[in-house]
C-alpha cells in the first residue's frame, strides 16, 4: 500500500495557513506555509475553482480576509455557483469577509487594453493587486486563472517577471497565494507555458485518471517548499460539505518510472 | 443464531471493532432478515447510532423495504448504494441514499461512508458493508484487500462499528482469509460461533 500520509515530520518554524480542506491539510503537515505562492493546476472540470473557493470561505471563517481575483468568470456567477455549497456563508461576502473582484474592471480602469502586456502594464498590474490586498487586508488570496492572465502577457520573459513580482509583493504581507493553472491533459505538463511552476513555491496537481475505463478524479502535491508532504494520489470529491480526500487505491499495482 | 442473539451479541462489541459476519448460502433469506434486524434495528435504533449501509449485493431501496418492515425510521439509516447505477436501476432514488456510479469505485464508497459520518449528528455510527463477495465480483482481490485495510482502519480509529456480511460456507477460501485478516472477529451467523 502506497503510505497516504505525510513523509515526514514538518521543519518548525514555518506559520501555516490551513486551507480548512482537512485531507489536503493532513497531507501537508497543517497547511500550506503563510505567504507561500502556489500554483493549482488541472484540467478542466477537475475541481481548481472550487478548491480555491474552498480555501477562501475557510479563511474568511477564520478571521483572514479572503480575496477573490476573477478573470475569466463574472464574480456575481461564481458566487451564485458558490451558493450551492453548505460550506459558504453569504455573511461573509456582505460583511467583507471574502470579497470577489473581476479583472477585466481592473484591466479598463487601468487602461490595459492592449492584445499583449507592456513592461510597464505588468507592472502597474501588479502594483494595482498589491495595493488592493494591503488596502483590504487580505491574507488569503486567489487569481483564477493565472493562465488568462498569461495570454495577455504573452512573453515567457513577462510572464516570470509578473510572477515574481507578485510572489515578492504578497509573501512581504504574509499573504497565501492561489493560482489556478489551466492545462490540457497530458502527463507531466503543469502549466501553459511552462515557466509558471518553476517560480512558484508550490504544485497541487488536479486531474482525471482511469481504471477500466472508470473516471477517477485526483489530487497530488508536486511541490511545496517549507514542509515535507505527501506526494501519494488522492482521489477527491467535491461534495455539498466540500472537498472529501481518500487514498487512491492501487491494488498491488505500481506505475513504472 | 435469531436476529436478537445477533443484535445482543453486536451489541456487545466496543466502538472501532471490525467484524464479518458469515451468513450461510443455503440459508441466506433467513440470516439476512437477522442480520438486517440486528444491525438496523438492535445496534442501530437501541443504541442510537446513525447506521451507514453500503449496498452492493441488492439495490438500496429493496434493502430499505426490509428495514421499513423492521419499523427503521428514515432518519436513522443513510445509505451508499454502489449497485443501482451499473444495473441501469436509478429511476426512483431514495432520499436517504447516495448512489455511487459502479462498485469498482472504491474510492468513492469510502468517500461517501466519510460524507455520510460527517454529516450524522448520532453520537455512535455503524457501518456496515453487504458484502465482501458481491465488491469481490468486480474487484480485484489486492484492491479490495487494499480498499478494506483503509475502510476498517479508518472506522476503527473513529471509534465506528463496521460490519462486514461475507456469505460463505468455507471458511478457507481466499476471499474469507483475507477478511478474516482484516476483521477483528468473526460472528458465524449460522452457527452463532465465533473465531
Amino acid at each position: 500500500m502506497d503510505a497516504p500520509a505525510p513523509e515526514s515530520v514538518s521543519p518548525p518554524g514555518r506559520e501555516r495557513c490551513a486551507t480548512g480542506i482537512q485531507g489536503l491539510d493532513d497531507i501537508l503537515g497543517g497547511g500550506i506555509p503563510r505567504g507561500n505562492m502556489i500554483l493549482v493546476s488541472g484540467s478542466v472540470g477537475t475541481g481548481k475553482t472550487t478548491l480555491t473557493l474552498e480555501f477562501l470561505v475557510r479563511g474568511a471563517e477564520r478571521g483572514e480576509r479572503s480575496l477573490f481575483l476573477s478573470v475569466t468568470e463574472a464574480s456575481d456567477k461564481l458566487i451564485q455557483n458558490l451558493s450551492t455549497f453548505e460550506f459558504f456563508r453569504a455573511d461573509l461576502v456582505t460583511s467583507g469577509a471574502l470579497v470577489f473582484v473581476d479583472v477585466p474592471v481592473i484591466y479598463d480602469r487601468l487602461g490595459l487594453d492592449r492584445e499583449e502586456m507592456t513592461a510597464e502594464d505588468v507592472d502597474l498590474l501588479v502594483l494595482t493587486i498589491q495595493g488592493l490586498v494591503t488596502e483590504l487586508g487580505a491574507k488569503r488570496v486567489v487569481l483564477d486563472s493565472l493562465t488568462s492572465v498569461c495570454y495577455r502577457i504573452r512573453k515567457e520573459e513577462r510572464i516570470r517577471d509578473f510572477m515574481l513580482k507578485l510572489s515578492q509583493a504578497l509573501s512581504a504581507v504574509d499573504c497565501t497565494t492561489l493560482l489556478v493553472s489551466e492545462v490540457a491533459q497530458s502527463p507531466g505538463r503543469l502549466s501553459l507555458y511552462g515557466v509558471e511552476e518553476a517560480i512558484v513555491d508550490g504544485v497541487i496537481l488536479l486531474g482525471n485518471t482511469r481504471r477500466q475505463g472508470d473516471i477517477i478524479r485526483v489530487l497530488q502535491v508536486i511541490k511545496m517548499r517549507g514542509t515535507s508532504h505527501s506526494r501519494a494520489q488522492y482521489v477527491i470529491e467535491l461534495t455539498p460539505i466540500g472537498m472529501l480526500m481518500a487514498p487512491h487505491l492501487k491494488g498491488g499495482h505500481q506505475e513504472g518510472g | 443464531m435469531g436476529g436478537a442473539d445477533l443484535g445482543e451479541r453486536l451489541r456487545t462489541l466496543t466502538g472501532g471493532a471490525a467484524v464479518a459476519l458469515r451468513l450461510d448460502p443455503r440459508q441466506y433469506a433467513d440470516q439476512y432478515f437477522n442480520v438486517l434486524s440486528a444491525t438496523l434495528r438492535d445496534v442501530g435504533i437501541e443504541t442510537g447510532a446513525h447506521t451507514i449501509y453500503v449496498s452492493v449485493t441488492n439495490p438500496a431501496s429493496l434493502v430499505w423495504s426490509l428495514a421499513e418492515a423492521l419499523d427503521v425510521p428514515r432518519d436513522r439509516v443513510s445509505f451508499v448504494d454502489a449497485i443501482s447505477h451499473i444495473m441501469m436501476n436509478y429511476r426512483n432514488p431514495l432520499p436517504n441514499a447516495s448512489y455511487v456510479e459502479s462498485p469498482r469505485m472504491l474510492e468513492d464508497i469510502m468517500l461517501r461512508v466519510e460524507y455520510l459520518l460527517r454529516r450524522t449528528a448520532a453520537p455512535h455510527a455503524t457501518v456496515v458493508v453487504d458484502s465482501v463477495n458481491s465488491l469481490a465480483i468486480h474487484n480485484p482481490p489486492d484492491l479490495l484487500s487494499e480498499f478494506f485495510h483503509i475502510l476498517l482502519n479508518n472506522l476503527k480509529s473513529r471509534q465506528v462499528l463496521a460490519v462486514v456480511l461475507d456469505v460463505s460456507d468455507d471458511a478457507a477460501s481466499p476471499l474469507d482469509q483475507m477478511l478474516s485478516l482484516i476483521v477483528d472477529e468473526t460472528i458465524d451467523v449460522g452457527r452463532g460461533a465465533r473465531s
